[in-house]
């Protein structure tokens, strides 16, 4: 590990100078660059549950909806309306709201959607963590679905018709430029997927992680060893669906208009894409799911724009060769490839003599 | 010397099989007991009725005086009593000085102390205990790259980073290449001695367990046949016929 940290160190920093500039050299593609910053924070909290602690759940998507949806509710609050009046009125109402409303309640909703989806996810954890193994996919994935079609079905925030969102009011962030709201939301999206990073990485050098991997390993020993496990795998859905909680309050007002089905709870798109991104990268690694995403998120844009028609089936081929040939994804591979570099050797009887309890 | 764990009228069951039948039981604090029997006679239901590991039919187990029979896994091993597996399970993709870090007591532990970075002494003591089952050159592989013995010791020091008061071991010498044998039994040794940790240990090789314990009980059929001192219970007619199947 002592060898890799220098070039961790220039990843990160290249990573970092990549995401300030490219908004100012690509500003064609802000919208693309900021939905692949959600993707990575999705790839990383996906990776939490399914990487580090083994559980895979395919249900990670119903707090990108569920932070959406509490966002724009407190956002349409905060504004001055009323909750139920403004969504019947299908946009067709006159938002008329201040500047420091609209950043008041965009904040407070991004926060109302984070602790939103740590309350929710406590709650589902009490039930669905009772759930083992492929039990426990197909149960969350029901979260997913479920709530889609109950959002649907609830007059008060829009049901299927959804609800449109405030628009950004014109201000003086970025002066001089011509897509403020762009930049605006960019920078926004990219600080959560850097603040997700780091929150995970440190997370994951705590015990915390030695836990989360003990559960992912043989969650039964760990009882049997007294490690409070419903407590950890409690505490790691919470900041799992705090993170992508805002992401889908971002999200929802990059699109400004959510809805359930297609905008809020996409399933079977970003649903999946966050699991495909983590097994493509290499699951339970920190670098991995960033990776895949990056991956992913590339060559799903290039062959929307390149071989339209033919998008899912690329997509298809890459989850199959991901799955069937290296399941252990790319940073998987290389750790297998090269396992001295992350550390793994054994040490002959002439080093362990030195023996100073230095790591 | 009183008794760290007392078992009175066990019983336990699946379906119709009777697993465990009025079992009484006690392993004196300090001690090492052994636990011999053919197989299938329900000794390894006995650990996990103990453990917690399921619920039993009737009677009670008392842990230092506390009643442990409705107490789930965690619980118990919270409190300083912990089991070993028979069929070996540590923590595979994780190297073995994380499986002994995770492996501290958590029964201190509370809510913040998940967020905390392992100290210098925890890091220590995995290193001296993974010295003393001769795993330290191997500390930085994955665990599940272990050879099946090599895990095995590993797992029992695990258990030693735990500090349990009461360690239960199932078959320890199972698998175990016969020349590790010694040096096995001399550890088990040196954890009740050193470490002061009373053991039951379930065991098949008659050699080990003749060695190793202060108390003998067989079980046969799900009942206790015999018990004492290792000599008589070995000498007991009804113990060499259950084990040569003249029942």
């Amino acid at each position: 590990m002592i060898a890799t940290n220098t070039n961790e160190r220039l990843l990160q920093i290249a990573v970092l100078a990549f995401g300030l500039i490219a908004p100012f050299l690509f500003p064609a593609y802000i919208q693309q660059i900021a939905l692949l910053w959600i993707m990575i924070l999705f790839a990383l909290t996906w990776d939490t549950m399914g990487g580090q602690m083994g559980y895979n759940s395919l249900g990670n998507i119903f707090f990108f909806g569920a932070g959406m949806y509490i966002c724009a509710v407190v956002q349409i609050i905060v504004g001055g309306y009323d909750v139920g009046e403004y969504t019947a009125a299908f946009g067709a109402i006159k938002v008329d709201i201040t500047d420091t409303q609209y950043f008041t309640g965009l904040f407070i909703g991004l926060a109302a959607a984070a602790v939103g989806c740590v309350f929710l996810s406590i709650i589902l954890g009490f039930f669905f963590f009772g759930l083992r193994g492929p039990y426990f996919a197909i149960g969350t994935l029901g979260i997913a679905l479920a709530a889609g079609e109950l959002i649907g079905a609830w007059r008060w925030v829009g049901g299927g018709s959804g609800i449109s969102l405030p628009l950004y009011p014109g201000s003086d962030i970025f002066p001089g430029s011509a897509d403020e709201e762009g930049l605006f939301f960019y920078f926004l999206c990219m600080a959560s997927a850097v603040a997700t990073f780091l929150f995970f990485r440190w997370l994951y050098k705590t015990r915390f992680g030695l836990a989360l991997n003990a559960i992912r390993d043989d969650e039964e020993k760990a009882e049997g060893m007294g490690i409070h496990t419903m407590r950890y795998k409690t505490v790691a859905w919470a900041c799992s669906s705090f993170f992508l909680g805002i992401s889908g309050g971002l999200h929802g007002n990059i699109v400004h208009f959510i809805e359930p089905l297609e905008v809020a709870f996409p399933t079977i798109t970003f649903g999946i894409f966050m699991v495909a991104m983590s097994l493509l990268g290499g699951k339970g690694t920190l670098w991995g799911p960033i990776l895949g995403a990056v991956l992913f998120h590339v060559i799903k844009e290039v062959t929307w724009t390149h071989l339209l028609g033919w998008q899912w089936v690329a997509l298809g081929l890459i989850i199959i060769v991901n799955v069937v040939y290296f399941q252990q994804g790319i940073v998987g591979w290389l750790m297998e490839r090269f396992p001295e570099r992350f550390g793994i050797r054994v040490e002959t009887d002439a080093t362990a003599q030195g023996k100073g309890g230095a790591d | 010397m009183g008794n760290v764990i007392e078992v009175r009228g066990v019983s336990k069951a699946y379906g119709g099989v009777i697993a465990n039948k009025d079992i009484d039981l006690n392993v004196a604090d300090g001690k090492i007991t052994g636990l011999i029997g053919p197989n299938g006679s329900g000794k390894t239901t006995l650990f996990n009725s103990i453990v917690g590991f399921h619920p039993i039919d009737g009677g009670s187990i008392r842990f230092d005086d506390q009643e442990i029979s409705t107490m789930r896994v965690q619980q118990i091993a919270r409190l300083g009593l912990l089991r070993t597996f028979q069929q070996t399970r540590i923590y595979g993709k994780m190297n073995c000085v994380q499986n002994m870090l995770i492996s501290i007591p958590h029964r201190k532990h509370r809510f913040l102390d998940m967020f905390g970075h392992s100290t210098a002494a925890d890091r220590e003591k995995a290193d001296s205990l993974l010295e003393f089952v001769g795993l330290y050159g191997k500390r930085m592989l994955p665990a599940g790259d272990l050879s099946f013995g090599q895990q095995k010791l590993l797992e029992f020091a695990m258990a030693l980073m735990n500090e349990p008061k009461v360690l239960l071991l199932d078959e320890p010498t199972a698998g175990i290449n016969p020349t590790l044998i010694n040096g096995l039994i001399d550890r088990l040794k040196r954890a009740n001695t050193d470490f002061g940790i009373t053991l039951l240990v379930i065991e098949h090789n008659m050699r080990v367990i003749m060695n190793m314990a202060d108390t003998v009980y067989c079980l046969a059929h799900g009942e206790i046949l015999a018990s004492g001192a290792p000599e008589a219970v070995q000498n007991d007619q009804r113990v060499i016929d259950a084990y040569l199947g003249a029942h």
